[in-house]
């Protein structure tokens, strides 16, 4: 039965042979961070004066932001429509969510010039721009995800405040903060709940609007009026293949059964969702008529090919196909693509389709670019891994149902 | 209709901004008014006229304290070899082009910020640390700039550059319109050391007139363009040539302001805060409806 299942700190050996690995990766992405902010952008970016942005933004920040919309969609599902067959996916999104929208700030203050000014889009609007929304939506929907995050703090620690040395005197006063936290903020969650769903979908369209201005500059193939529209669906539609994947993912990293009912339940919304996004790309090219640079063999033509066949269509059919949504593997490839086509969806918008006037060579990421983003990526994995440790986050049988549950914990 | 559901916009985010940063509203009204001026300026190139001595490039440069050189090294011609672009230590440059009816007078191209009418950097900027003044001129405030380079990826004609070398208090820089030296009454500096008056400074309006008349009295020497007049909307440089214009490295645009699109999609979904604030509602409609139906069930 569901409520015998409990979201419990996971217990494990941090470290094993991948994660060493990944905290390799890591470090040597914060050692080409370091680099950027001792000796400038410049020093350590191919970025250009007809190329000011790179993949830190057209990876690390619009893809991190798409690939975070587990956290809304399954807030929404939950939450708001409250299917509670579902509780168990919406703490492990949470935290992607919470996690990934921290990297996505820390991948703007990477990128921008003046990263010590980064709280000025705070007292300095301008409503017409649409970075400027953009920004105020992430701090704050950033924010809403940090309260979110809040009472899994104060089921953690209540009663278990245990600071070390002459800290220890502030136990009793912690305790009682996270007992009045405890009771305000369940009155008060949903306030945030449905706030988070409402900026996320601002954003998420507006992230589309950031490239319309670019005008001409922007291959037809993704330049129209409507891509707020499209990255919306877009981010609709990867939000549970994200959480599948995480989840099929986490559960195989710990040596846990996968959640397989859950996820093939999930999994029925996606292929709709995909359908729309898909049946809105297409319409939107024969409105426009920019089918025509399909017949052309360039790399816009080809990219955008990859977008939509792996990308949509490929994984569209999966998700419709009963037995794919059945097969834990079938989930996660389905998934997998899905996922890869918005990353490839959103590279596209933000570089491939980017082509400025009077340039001499095009851009190409360099080696730290590229390893900051991945450095990024890999620390994001260690600390989902250091806080699904620490707190409760993966739901697992409750003792006096282990008997003989479709959870069963093996090693550790 | 848009226009004046614009201002409004801009009044109440004006007015929200000021209640939550705790500036005085009267100020923030004042500042987000930002329509065109009649009687803004302009200058008007007559690339049939420059004869390319580059001399407007060591003026713009000694005027904003960038190291110049001395003014005889400008008489170097070997730079016309490559297609130069502004940048950072010159927010102007020369450019040459050969001229179809005439070989031996060369069409000689000054290139630097157009002072759009409508500019994309001014909409896009997340801060607002581009603004356009009175006198047309489009003016970046260092003291805002966030570094985020958005600026450049809105402009039509890529003109702002960045100082990627700089880890510290990196500036966007372009061509000022030599706002310092205008508000005291002189010349922008290129047009003042121009020799041969390839570029004149006047009311946009009266720049228009004159660009006019001299297609009409000499067709042989322009094609019948002036380029700027209103390319996105129109710009304050404004170019005449005797050469189709995309020969001469202009870009090809509409007569659409760069920002309109972006703009509209951007206030349609904000309008009053009345879609979001919808949605809100919807949801938080559907989550009481759903716990109602759940407890309901439960309760059977
Ligand atoms: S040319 Fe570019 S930088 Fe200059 S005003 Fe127009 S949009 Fe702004
Ligand atoms: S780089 Fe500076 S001036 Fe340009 S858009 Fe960003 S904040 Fe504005
Ligand atoms: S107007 Fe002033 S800043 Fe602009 S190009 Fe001329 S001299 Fe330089």
């Amino acid at each position: 039965m569901e409520h015998e299942f409990q979201p419990t700190p996971i217990k494990h050996k941090y470290f094993t042979p991948s994660v060493i690995f990944i905290s390799v990766i890591a470090l040597i992405g914060l050692v080409f961070l370091a680099l950027r902010f001792i000796f400038g952008l410049g020093f350590v970016t191919n970025l250009n004066q007809y190329f000011p942005w790179g993949i830190w933004i057209g990876l690390d920040v619009a893809t991190g932001v798409a690939l975070a919309a587990g956290g809304f969609t399954t807030a929404a599902l939950g939450h708001i429509w409250h299917r509670d067959k579902y509780e168990v996916l919406i703490r492990p999104a949470l935290l992607t969510a919470m996690l990934g929208y921290t990297f996505v700030a820390l991948s703007v203050v990477t990128d921008i010039g003046r990263w010590y000014y980064v709280w000025h889009p705070l007292v300095m609007w301008n409503g017409n721009s649409a970075l400027f929304e953009v920004g105020i939506c992430v701090m704050v929907y950033l924010s809403v995800l940090y309260i979110e995050f809040l009472p899994i703090v104060t089921e953690r620690f209540i009663g278990r405040v245990n600071l070390p040395g002459i800290l220890s005197g502030l136990n009793k006063i912690v305790d009682s903060i996270l007992r009045f936290l405890d009771r305000t903020l369940n009155k008060f969650m949903f306030v945030f709940i449905i706030a988070g769903v409402v900026l996320s979908c601002l954003h998420q369209s507006s992230l589309g609007t950031l490239m319309i201005i670019a005008g001409e500059k922007m291959h037809p193939l993704w330049q129209t009026p409507v891509l707020p529209l499209l990255f919306l669906l877009s981010a609709f539609s990867v939000g549970f293949p994200m959480v599948i994947m995480e989840s099929l993912t986490s559960s195989k990293s710990f040596g846990l059964k996968p959640e397989k009912d859950v996820l093939t339940s999930l999994s029925r919304f996606v292929g709709p969702i995909l359908g729309i996004y898909l049946a809105a790309k297409i319409g939107d090219m024969f409105i426009r008529e920019s089918f025509v640079y399909l017949t052309e063999l360039t790399l816009p033509s080809i990219m955008f090919t990859i977008e939509i066949v792996l990308g949509v269509i490929i994984p569209l059919r999966m998700f419709l196909s009963a037995s794919v949504r059945q097969s834990t593997t079938g989930l996660y490839i389905a998934s997998m693509l899905v996922i890869f086509g918005v990353v490839f969806n959103r590279f596209n918008n933000y570089i491939i389709a980017y082509n400025p006037p009077y340039t001499e060579t095009s851009y190409f990421p360099s080696i730290g670019e590229i390893s900051v983003t991945i450095g990024f990526v890999a620390l994001e994995i260690l600390v989902y891994r250091a806080f699904v440790m620490i707190f409760p986050i993966i739901s697992l049988p409750v003792k006096s149902a282990l008997r003989k549950t479709k959870y069963a914990i093996k090693g550790a | 209709m848009g226009e004046l559901n614009r201002r409004n916009f801009l009044k109440t985010l004006g007015v929200v901004g000021a209640t939550v940063s705790g500036i005085p509203a009267k100020k923030l009204l004042a500042q987000s008014k930002s329509e065109l001026f009649e009687d803004r300026m302009g200058v008007l190139v007559d690339t049939t006229v420059c004869i390319g001595c580059r001399r407007c490039e060591w003026a713009c440069k000694t005027a904003h304290d960038i190291p110049a050189g001395d003014l005889e090294s400008y008489d170097d011609e070997s730079v016309f070899e490559k297609m130069r672009r502004p940048a950072n230590e010159s927010y102007t440059v020369v450019n040459r082009y050969e001229n179809l009816s005439n070989p031996k007078s060369p069409l000689n191209v000054k290139v630097q910020c157009m002072h759009c009418d409508h500019p994309a950097c001014v909409s896009a900027c997340i801060v607002g640390a581009f603004s356009k003044k009175e006198s047309g001129a489009v003016v970046w405030d260092g003291s805002m700039c966030i570094g985020c380079r958005y600026c450049m990826v809105a402009c039509p004609f890529q003109v702002p550059t960045f100082e990627y070398e700089k880890a510290i208090q990196p500036n966007i820089n372009k061509c000022d319109f030599c706002i310092e030296r205008t508000k005291g009454g002189l010349l922008p500096a290129c047009v003042e050391i121009c020799p041969v008056e390839a570029i004149t400074y006047g009311k946009r309006r009266n720049l228009i007139e004159t660009a006019e008349k001299r297609i009409e009295l000499y067709p042989d020497r322009y094609i019948n363009k002036i380029y700027g007049f209103t390319e996105v909307g129109g710009t304050s440089w404004m170019y005449l040539a005797n050469r189709e214009f995309n020969e001469l490295d202009f870009p090809k645009l509409g007569d659409k302001p760069a920002p309109g699109v972006s703009e509209s999609i951007q206030h349609g979904i904000f309008a009053y805060f009345v879609p979001p604030i919808a949605l809100y509602a919807l949801l938080g409609g559907i989550m009481w409806v759903s716990k109602n139906k759940d407890s309901k069930e439960e309760g059977k």
